[in-house]
């Protein structure tokens, strides 16, 4: 647990000292859906239909824009090889990792998305339901990002590889997520999808960890 | 007690070593030599447990290296050409995620002032010399209270007093049953008796 701490806050730390990366993926999707309406030029009814799909696209892109530094940046200055070399087991560490990224980075888009849903004409009853399926998607994207981070280490230049590798991978978030945000719009109960998605955070959360670190030991050697 | 058995290398069609034995007992130094490319930065992380001989093993206390339970893997501290610091973080923030880390209990304040770097404590990494650096990775392997200490190079970019401050450590360290292994070009400065000079 001291290991987990000790992780989480540095990479806190470190994350807010370059607090003007951390505006790039919000600024990012704040670009992406207004260029969407500018382009189609659609009534406020079409805005509407189209909406929970463009938000979803939009956020799982821009998730993908700060995931180079994950595991990068510790690679770099050989802190990652002391975390691998430590008593505390990897499992931990790399899950901690995963969290402090997930605070820095989709906290803040999970915020996001319920102000651009509503220039999107999207309806206040489904704000609840969208909100929901974003925090149920956070931990599965997070670990998808972190494996694909994690997987190129050792490349160079990992960034369009890792959004070939993700991006296929978020499809299930995408289609439940979107589903449960269309079912909200429409006053349709929203369980379903939402227990999918929780359900495959479930999943990514218990197996996650182990494949990165994995994937980590594998792009130290 | 640290131990190699027939380690071997080949990276590709080239040997870089072969036929490797050594035994390392508690308190013992062993010095690393050998020109460019011969293999001691690759037999360092071999002996860290971050990479595989190509043939042999290399033992801690008679289990095999990179199998070791968590405990026992603290007692190993590798430092290599990267120092191991967040730049963005002060000197005192790296020292205590180390010392966390680890679960190392030694004061981080005191180490620092044996270095001459309390005056750095506050200081970002990024703003600091490299041989200032070097001292500040240096204190992060002291507050890990490893057993056995790899270190690659240590005297890097490191002024005189630097290295007076290294060379009493590590008699320090052997003194207290500690072990070390260095790999490093100008041995002299760590010749004394009983150690083991290890050429590659």
């Amino acid at each position: 647990m001291r290991a987990f701490n000790a992780v989480f806050t540095r990479d806190l730390r470190v994350a807010f000292r370059r607090w003007s990366e951390l505006a790039h993926p919000l600024v990012f999707f704040i670009i992406v859906v207004t260029l969407f309406p500018l382009a189609l030029s659609p009534t406020s009814a079409q805005l509407r239909e189209l909406g929970s799909g463009v938000l979803w696209v939009a956020m799982l892109l821009s998730s993908l824009l700060a995931l180079d530094g994950l595991f990068r940046s510790d690679a770099d200055d050989g802190t990652l090889e002391q975390l691998l070399l430590s008593p505390a087991a990897i499992t931990v560490t790399v899950l901690a990792k995963v969290a402090a990224h997930a605070v820095v980075t989709l906290v803040p888009l999970v915020c996001l998305v319920p102000l651009a849903a509503l220039s999107f004409n999207i309806p206040l009853v489904a704000l609840p339901t969208l909100v929901l399926a974003l925090v149920l998607a956070t931990p599965t994207l997070s670990v998808l990002i972190a494996l694909g981070a994690a997987l190129t280490v050792s490349l160079r230049r990992g960034g369009s590889i890792v959004g070939l590798l993700v991006l296929p991978l978020t499809s299930p978030l995408l289609i439940f997520g979107a589903r449960a945000t269309d079912l909200g719009i429409n006053g349709e109960p929203t369980a379903a999808p939402l227990f999918l998605l929780a359900a495959l955070a479930a999943l990514a959360l218990a197996l996650g960890p182990i494949a990165i670190a994995a994937a980590v030991r594998v792009g130290l050697e | 007690m640290l131990r190699a058995q027939d380690l071997a290398v080949w990276r590709a069609e080239r040997c870089l070593f072969e036929a490797l034995h050594f035994e390392l007992h508690a308190g013992q130094l062993a010095l690393l030599v050998g020109p460019n490319g011969s293999g001691k930065t690759t037999l360092l992380r071999i002996l860290a447990g971050l990479g595989e001989p190509t043939t042999g093993v290399a033992t801690w206390n008679g289990a095999t290296i990179g199998q070791l339970e968590a405990d026992e893997r603290g007692a190993l501290a590798y430092r290599g050409h990267l120092e191991a610091l967040k730049r963005d973080l002060t000197v005192a923030e790296n020292l205590e995620f180390h010392a966390a880390l680890w679960g190392g209990q030694a004061d981080c304040r005191e180490v620092l002032a044996d270095l001459k770097l309390s005056d750095a404590a506050d200081t970002r990494v990024r703003y600091l010399s490299a041989g200032q650096r070097r001292r500040a990775s240096l204190a992060t392997l002291r507050v890990s209270g490893a057993k056995l200490w790899l270190l690659d190079e240590p005297t890097t970019n490191l002024d005189g007093e630097g290295r007076a401050v290294l060379r009493d450590w590590t008699s320090r360290h052997l003194a207290t049953g500690g072990l070390a292994v260095i790999a490093t070009h100008q041995p002299d400065e760590f010749t004394r008796s009983g150690v083991l000079l290890i050429e590659l």
